[in-house]
């Protein structure tokens, strides 16, 4: 008897998670083994992650608002990848589109919020859009390659954002630790149930819409599909493909600059100088973990939240800098790259 | 500008270039064998934390400096399994290797932070005396980079060896009809290039800075990897390049030690412009330099 297509789809889900969950624990036991050399207690690290993500739903809302930024810049990793451009410059995008928003927010201090609101998100997006439409401009003309101009530009922004709060922007009150002024809370982008969920989580699973729609239900997403599969060919069929890396590029900044704008509009409520850990390079693992997939985007980015809250944990009970934990990214996605590599060779 | 502003900023220009000069060396070695490692930035880090850690428990900074080099080539050749025995996406497995050298160096740099360390020491050339020792004293591993650049330049062009790697580069399937194993040269060279950009974090943490801080290489294993572009894949072209944004470095701090009215944060994107303004005057010439199976996956039959 055939099997549905509901039973086949179902069970290749089952073997993705089990594949994922197999992969975890294979660099959660290396991670392990690596911490205890360091003289560290890895097992009580896992534990207290369990027990403070899954124990409280404070912990657990905790892991909703760490996705957010997740998800829109592996959003913006994953538009530019369909035409083949590897875009690594999340950091800097979301730096810019802060930036941005934050020049919005002080300026157009006295507006209502159902005004600044809706113009700081504009803001957000144009600030990461226009950052990213650098490295988009050198592509287009075939002057440089992206990968190495959006990686550069990642330490140009926070230096932008850093000569602005140390200049002119620097709060009179902070004296020790600069940063801008407060936002006035018409600038407060509303959070939800007294966490810090908030309306970002919105914006992270509209833009995952509007890119799963744009590609699968779009003549441009299907033109996208074609540069990336043959840039040449598209050409010749007469695809803009100049204008397309443009506009792709703008977008996909624009996306990461989003989560800039809601870091400084709904957590920090200010501009300050450590603005992410680098939660721009997390997405570009996401986006390439989950192969551009919209639901696999979803999945890898609460996977890497949970893993970037053991990061948290570590910081705050054995001393040890959140950047530990980009080992255990790294190892997971070795094993990964490794596995798919051998499996793409035999075919 | 005056005679001993000047002085200073040359003088510093070929002490900031130096790291910048091995790391450029050993990517570019890598990329003649065809490899490109986007985790050039990662490497470095690993050596400037093993180097700085290992001279603080041993109190001899060229101990360090070896151990450096030695897990600078040990990590390296995790990237080359990946690439060359898995044949892994290079740019990924490379950006994947930059989060690998982040956290690994922060993990071995914690104990160290803020620890005092003899660096490693300053020679004087024989026969300056006065102001010129005082600015012509650098570390042994700033005489011995020129020279480092000369060394892989006669590897590469004069040497059997060399020829192989750049065969491989060009052509790994010609290389292995010819009876050669193209993933073995790839390991070499990605060992040989591990070694150099872990002697050039090294030299930001023993000579440099003498401290360790998270992440304090602050991009330049990124520059390093756009200098071999600038360098057209040329050893000794990779000196002029060295210098050049060694200068841009050194310009800055000395006008900021002059009292400049400008923010350092301003000043702190020189280098990063220049690489920019270079990576796109480059970009106009369609003539590349660059290997021909750059990048590319050899699958071993063809």
């Amino acid at each position: 008897m055939p099997r549905s297509a509901a039973t086949l789809c179902l069970e290749s889900a089952l073997g993705a998670a089990s594949r994922a969950a197999l992969v975890t624990l294979v660099a959660l036991g290396a991670f392990a083994a690596l911490l205890t050399a360091a003289g560290k207690d890895p097992l009580k690290a896992y534990v207290d992650t369990i027990a403070y993500v899954f124990g409280n739903p404070y912990g657990f809302s905790e892991l909703l608002v760490r996705m957010i930024p997740l998800l829109l810049t592996a959003v913006a990793v994953a538009l530019p990848s369909r035409i083949g451009l590897i875009n690594v410059g999340g950091e800097g995008q979301l730096y810019m589109g802060a930036w941005l928003t934050t020049a919005g927010a002080l300026s157009l201090s006295d507006q209502p919020a159902y005004v600044l609101l809706p113009v700081l998100t504009l803001l957000g997006f144009v600030g990461g859009g226009l950052w990213a439409l650098i490295a988009g401009v050198l592509r287009a003309l075939r002057l440089v390659n992206e990968t190495i101009s959006t990686l550069l530009l990642n330490y140009v922004a926070p230096m932008i954002v850093g000569f602005f709060i140390f200049g002119p922007w620097r709060s009179p009150e902070s004296a020790s630790y600069p940063q801008s002024p407060a936002f006035v809370d018409a600038a407060r982008l509303p959070s939800f149930f007294h966490t810090r969920v908030n309306a970002g989580l919105f914006y992270a699973f509209v833009c995952l819409l509007l890119y799963w729609l744009l590609m699968t239900r779009t003549r441009w997403g299907l033109e996208m599909r074609a540069i990336g599969g043959n840039p040449e060919a598209a050409r010749q069929l007469g695809v803009p493909v100049f204008r397309i890396i443009l506009i792709v590029m703008f977008l996909a900044g624009g996306v990461a600059g989003l989560a800039g704008m809601v870091e400084v509009t709904a957590i920090q409520g200010r501009l300050v100088s450590e603005l992410s850990p680098g939660y721009g390079f997390i997405g570009f693992l996401v986006a390439w973990l989950a192969g551009t997939s919209a639901v696999g985007i979803v999945v890898m980015a609460f996977l890497f939240a949970v893993i970037s809250s053991v990061g948290d944990i570590l910081q705050i009970t054995q001393g040890l800098p959140f950047a530990v934990v980009n080992i255990l990214m790294a190892v997971i996605l070795f094993i990964v790259l490794a596995r798919r590599s051998v499996g793409s060779a035999a075919r | 500008m005056n005679a001993a502003l000047i002085a200073g900023v040359i003088a510093s220009s070929i002490l900031s270039g130096t790291s910048l000069l091995y790391a450029t060396l050993g990517e570019l070695v890598g990329e003649r064998a065809g490899i490109v490692n986007l985790g050039l930035e990662g490497i470095m880090l690993i050596g400037a934390a093993t180097g700085f850690a290992v001279a603080a428990l041993t109190g001899d900074p060229y101990v360090g400096l070896a151990a450096a080099a030695l897990a600078g080539g040990a990590v390296n050749l995790i990237f080359a399994y990946l690439v060359v025995g898995c044949r892994a996406n290079q740019l990924a497995t490379g950006l994947c290797l930059m989060f690998f050298g982040l956290g690994l160096s922060a993990l071995v740099g914690r104990p160290f932070v803020g620890a005092l360390i003899t660096g490693l020491p300053r020679m004087h050339l024989p026969g300056v005396g006065g102001a010129g020792a005082r600015l012509l004293s650098y570390d042994m591993l700033v005489y011995l980079a020129a020279p480092a650049a000369l060394f892989i330049w006669w590897l590469l062009f004069r040497t059997r060896w060399g020829l192989v790697v750049r065969a491989v580069g060009e052509s790994p399937a010609v290389v292995y009809a010819a009876g050669r194993r193209p993933a073995f040269v790839q390991y070499q060279a990605l060992a040989l290039a591990g070694l150099l950009g872990g002697i050039g974090g090294a030299h930001l943490s023993l000579a440099l800075t003498l401290t360790w801080a998270e992440g304090m290489t602050a991009g330049r294993g990124f520059i390093a990897i756009a200098l071999v572009i600038f360098a057209r894949w040329n050893p000794l072209w990779a000196i002029a390049g060295a210098l050049l944004f060694g200068g841009a470095e050194a310009l800055q701090l000395q006008l900021q030690a002059a009292g400049a009215d400008v923010s350092p944060f301003v000043m702190n994107m020189i280098p990063y412009l220049l690489t920019f303004l270079v990576l796109i005057l480059w970009g106009w010439n369609r003539q590349s330099a660059a290997p021909a199976a750059l990048g590319r996956t050899h699958f071993g039959v063809e």
